[in-house]
């Protein structure tokens, strides 16, 4: 495996494990609050929340993470291969919470696992970039 | 009113996402990933107008899927905004210019069925 194609993998693990938890403090965090954002000031309350700031922050690391990703790595090559954090999110709801995942799910995380497999089996790069 | 919401973080994560990746590609490939380095990189990088409106659409994007998850269960906010995969594909065919293989498309094609089989 060429240089490249290893960084642009450790940068993706990096990329979908911030995603997948970020999202997830900010689901937690907005459920905890329910469904009483009305004004500008419920908004801006909320982001002050322990559970969504959290999330907040790791959205922040999946920005900068993702920001390195697209200074080499195609978009139509990014946001494909970034989305295997759906199927982890399945597999990790099941073996590490013993949630129930149906048949469909299951369908669903090998579908996107082999979908984001194909497309990593392209070129990481297709057109010419600048230089810092 | 669900699917006003799921259109705005469609057409923001995507005009941001683009915005994004014509910048990142303009200032080249990101080498050096320690602290400084990289701090000075990005800082580099938020001097030009794409990286805050990009970040600003950003923040559309995630104050709408707030405001989606606020009315509706995450198991319709998931794979209704799954479109994102396929119109970010387009976009960066028609836009930024990138050559997108059949089997890229496959695979985009795959994630997008997958995320939506997972969320529903």
């Amino acid at each position: 495996m060429s240089t490249l194609r290893l960084k642009t993998w450790a940068v993706a693990a990096v990329v979908v494990t911030a995603n997948v938890l970020g999202n997830s403090c900010l689901s937690w965090g907005m459920k905890q609050r329910g469904p009483r954002l009305v004004s500008l000031l419920d908004y801006c309350a909320a982001v002050f929340t322990p559970w969504v700031a959290l999330g907040i922050s790791l959205l922040m690391l999946w920005l900068a993470a993702r920001l390195a990703l697209l200074s080499w790595a195609d978009l139509s090559f990014v946001v494909p291969i970034t989305a295997v954090g759906y199927a982890l999110a399945a597999v990790a709801g099941h073996f590490l919470l013993g949630e129930q995942v149906s048949p469909q799910r299951w369908a669903g995380a090998l579908l996107i696992t082999t979908g984001a497999a194909l497309v990593g089996s392209t070129s990481i790069r297709t057109t010419a970039g600048g230089d810092p | 009113m669900r699917w006003l919401w799921v259109a705005v973080i469609v057409a923001a994560t995507t005009s941001s996402d683009a915005l994004l990746a014509r910048r990142m590609k303009a200032h080249g490939e990101i080498r050096d990933f320690r602290l400084g380095p990289l701090g000075r990189a990005l800082a580099a990088v938020a001097r030009s107008w794409h990286l805050p409106a990009a970040i600003a659409l950003l923040a559309v994007s995630f104050f709408a899927f707030l405001a989606l998850l606020a009315i509706a269960d995450l198991s319709f906010a998931v794979p209704a905004t799954a479109a994102t995969f396929a119109v970010e594909t387009l976009v960066a065919r028609l836009a930024l210019g990138e050559h997108v293989s059949a089997r890229r498309w496959l695979g985009t094609v795959l994630v997008t069925c997958g995320v939506v089989l997972i969320a529903l």
